[in-house]
């Protein structure tokens, strides 16, 4: 939802960085307040996952130029574990795998470390088991799911939803979804949305990393971006997502094109 | 014994001093075993020490141990049963302790002697070779090839006691047997020796321990400075059910080399989990023989760390059709340490329809970490399935960043994918209270080398 009184929770200026020296964010601009929705839709390889993957921290991505604030702090300041406890939550395209830790532990050791710092109590693993149970039912999630070992042999609904659990219990002030909507059947899509929506309040944002409308008939966003060669290149409401389902995504290219155009064209007269 | 002195030659001087010893040895009422001991004696006059030459030890460099001039235990340390209480397994009802590779019937639990109507024997030599002789002559020795091995052959040179366990045909044991070997001595070699007899149709699990007492007198740089030599003979017969557990959590200065075969009968079953931590160098040699229908799953974990050395030798020989065998051997190592496997699964020819599956994982923690592995197919029949495979790498870069996307700290991350690297082994333990311990260790010990 758009509030007057939003805070702003992120703010995004002139964003570059590089993957193995080439350069895939370039120059891109962005605001969230608390309260939004915001999905970013692009082509393959347009830099969506790239921006999401820059944001949670992760060392193979190299930031290169611009800044990111959130909550007014410099974002590249804090290591990945730190933008976790700040409240910065990535659910991964593709969660990995890790045999030999139990769901349980897991979840756990991210819960208490989270609650640390944010001042709150700890929880035992009986007061924990209670708790989680609970949030699992929201995700209707099978109970057996605590004793396996984190995403080793889930389908990737079950990947997807540990994801979504996981967010249900950090709570973060901001949220990325990095198409957690790919691979899911239309149940579990439906399962997902409704878990996320549940989650979404007046303090916190999100931001819907998809390649499909289809998600966004189950999270209605606020905002819709499109991006292009590392940058956004054009902001809408909801219909947008729907013109480009039909219309794809070459005429926005194409329209930011003249656009340019037009700009060169009138600086140099 | 006058063959000892017929083995002083400059070149053997190590084993020349080791053996001085051996003829104070009270001889055995049977001459059997003293038959035994006296061919031991006279292959280590042919036998000789192991170096980077040999194929079987081109990465263990045992010359550390083989500089030290210990002199073989000739008694015990007298313990009380509060010393070793935190050694004790809740799970199992018969513990049979050795200190120094003697009994210590002290310390043994009461069950240990008791026969009960089932006639299971949990005891130690001297006391069963009335009793049991023959069984006990059949397969003592007769497995764990001495001839060839020059540790196997010094251990069987001292052979004077054994933890001896025979499980009658078709008797399952409910409850784990504890054969805890003690060392806290310096500066000595013991010569622990197990012979496990199970009947056909029987089944049972035991847990073979070794671990270290440090004594309070000790100066801490020569703490814990001994050489343990051990054989293990493990014979199932058809259809028996064997869990071996083996655990080698010796002080951080000692020397262990233990050599352990087993042979299996018919369409028996044979479960083995081996966990090195301890050790300034560890030498396990595993061999394991399958007859027809047999089958086999010879797990293992090396965990160390500073200048530790640890090689596990196993051999899974496939000898007649039918047979399967299942290897997982995992290897963590830390500071500079050194971790050895070298895993030969060999299929004889005729034993067609065999199948085999062999894994060597391994993670290194530092830059100076260093792992050899070598698995080892020799197939000489046409119509089995063998596969086998090994790796070696550091934790998973993207399983860090994953687990401190969700707030752990890096060294929390770190050690909590260490820990589960080697949980995976440590979960195979049928034990519950055992597997708990060892969990607790892992984590302990990945924690410290953070």
């Amino acid at each position: 939802m758009i509030m007057q009184d939003g805070r702003t929770l992120l703010e995004v200026r002139g964003l570059r960085a590089t993957v193995n020296g080439i350069e895939i964010l370039k120059g891109l601009d962005f605001t969230v307040k608390s309260g939004e929705v915001h999905a970013i839709m692009g082509p393959n390889g347009s830099g969506k996952s790239t921006f999401a993957k820059v944001l949670a921290g992760h060392t193979a991505y190299e930031v290169t130029g611009g800044s990111v604030l959130f909550e007014g702090r410099n974002l590249f300041d804090l290591a990945p574990e730190e933008r976790a406890r700040a409240g910065v939550f990535l659910a991964f395209q593709y969660p990995i795998e890790i045999p030999g830790v139990a769901n349980s532990q897991f979840l756990r050791l991210s819960y208490n470390t989270v609650q640390a710092q944010r001042g709150k109590e700890e929880l035992d693993p009986l007061e924990f088991d209670d708790f989680v149970r609970e949030k699992m039912k929201l995700l209707e999630i099978s109970p057996d799911f605590l004793d396996r070992s984190v995403n080793e042999g889930f389908s990737g609904g079950e990947k997807k939803r540990n994801e979504i659990l996981q967010m249900a219990l950090l709570e973060p002030r901001l949220a990325i979804l990095d198409e957690t909507d790919s691979g899911l059947d239309i149940d579990a899509l439906r399962i997902v949305s409704q878990g996320v929506n549940q989650l979404a309040n007046k303090d916190n944002a999100i931001i819907l990393v998809t390649h499909y409308q289809r998600l966004l008939n189950y999270i209605v966003p606020d905002f819709v971006h499109v991006m292009e060669s590392g940058r956004i290149i054009k902001t809408g409401d909801k219909d947008l997502a729907r013109e480009l389902e039909t219309r794809g995504y070459d005429w926005v290219a194409a329209e930011h094109l003249a656009a340019g155009e037009t700009r060169v064209a009138k600086g140099a007269a | 014994m006058s063959t000892v002195t017929s083995i002083r030659r400059p070149a053997a001087g190590y084993l020349e001093t080791l053996l001085a010893g051996q003829p104070q040895l009270p001889a055995s009422p049977l001459a059997w075993i003293n038959a035994l001991r006296a061919e031991a004696v006279n292959r280590l006059d042919v036998l000789k020490l192991p170096t980077l030459r040999d194929e079987e030890w081109r990465f263990t460099d045992i010359s550390r141990l083989t500089k030290l001039s210990f002199s073989p235990a000739l008694g015990a340390t007298c313990l009380e049963t509060a010393d070793i209480a935190q050694f004790h397994i809740e799970e199992a009802s018969t513990r049979l302790v050795f200190v120094d590779g003697f009994h210590a019937p002290q310390l043994s639990s009461a069950a240990s002697c008791s026969n009960g109507d089932s006639g299971v024997v949990v005891s130690n030599l001297p006391k069963v070779l009335a009793t049991h002789g023959a069984a006990i002559e059949a397969h003592l020795g007769r497995h764990a090839a001495f001839r060839d091995n020059v540790f196997a052959a010094l251990n069987t040179a001292f052979l004077h006691d054994a933890a001896v366990i025979v499980v009658p045909r078709n008797v399952a044991l409910a409850a784990p047997v504890h054969l805890l070997f003690i060392a806290t001595q310096k500066e000595v070699v013991s010569t622990p020796r197990c012979l496990v007899v199970a009947e056909s149709g029987s089944a049972m699990t035991v847990i073979e321990d070794y671990v270290v007492l440090t004594q309070p007198r000790w100066q801490k740089e020569e703490e814990e400075a001994h050489f343990t030599n051990a054989v293990t003979e493990i014979a199932l017969e058809d259809n028996a059910r064997v869990n071996h557990i083996r655990i080698q959590r010796e002080g951080n200065n000692a020397f262990h080399i233990a050599n352990c075969a087993v042979s299996l009968g018919r369409s028996s079953n044979y479960q083995s989990v081996s966990v090195a931590l301890g050790a300034q160098i560890s030498r396990y040699n595993l061999d394991v023989l399958l007859a027809e229908g047999a089958e086999c799953a010879v797990d293992g974990l090396a965990l160390i760390a500073a200048n530790q050395l640890a090689d596990t030798h196993t051999c899974i020989d496939h000898a007649q059709p039918h047979g399967v065998s299942r290897q997982l051997h995992k290897c963590i190592v830390g500071g500079s340490a050194h971790a050895v496997f070298n895993g030969k699964v060999l299929v004889r020819q005729g034993a067609q329809r065999t199948d085999s599956a062999q894994s060597s994982r391994n993670l290194l923690l530092t830059g100076r970490a260093h792992v050899d592995t070598k698995p080892q197919l020799e197939i000489f029949a046409d119509d089995v399935k063998c596969a086998h495979g090994a790796t070696i790498g550091q934790l998973d870069s993207e399983e860090v960043f994953y687990l401190k996307s969700r707030g752990l700290s890096d060294s929390v991350a770190r050690n909590l994918l260490t820990y589960a690297f080697g949980a995976e082994i440590i979960e195979r333990i049928p034990v519950a209270s055992l597997k708990q311990r060892l969990e607790q260790t892992v984590l302990e010990q990945t924690s410290s080398q953070s």
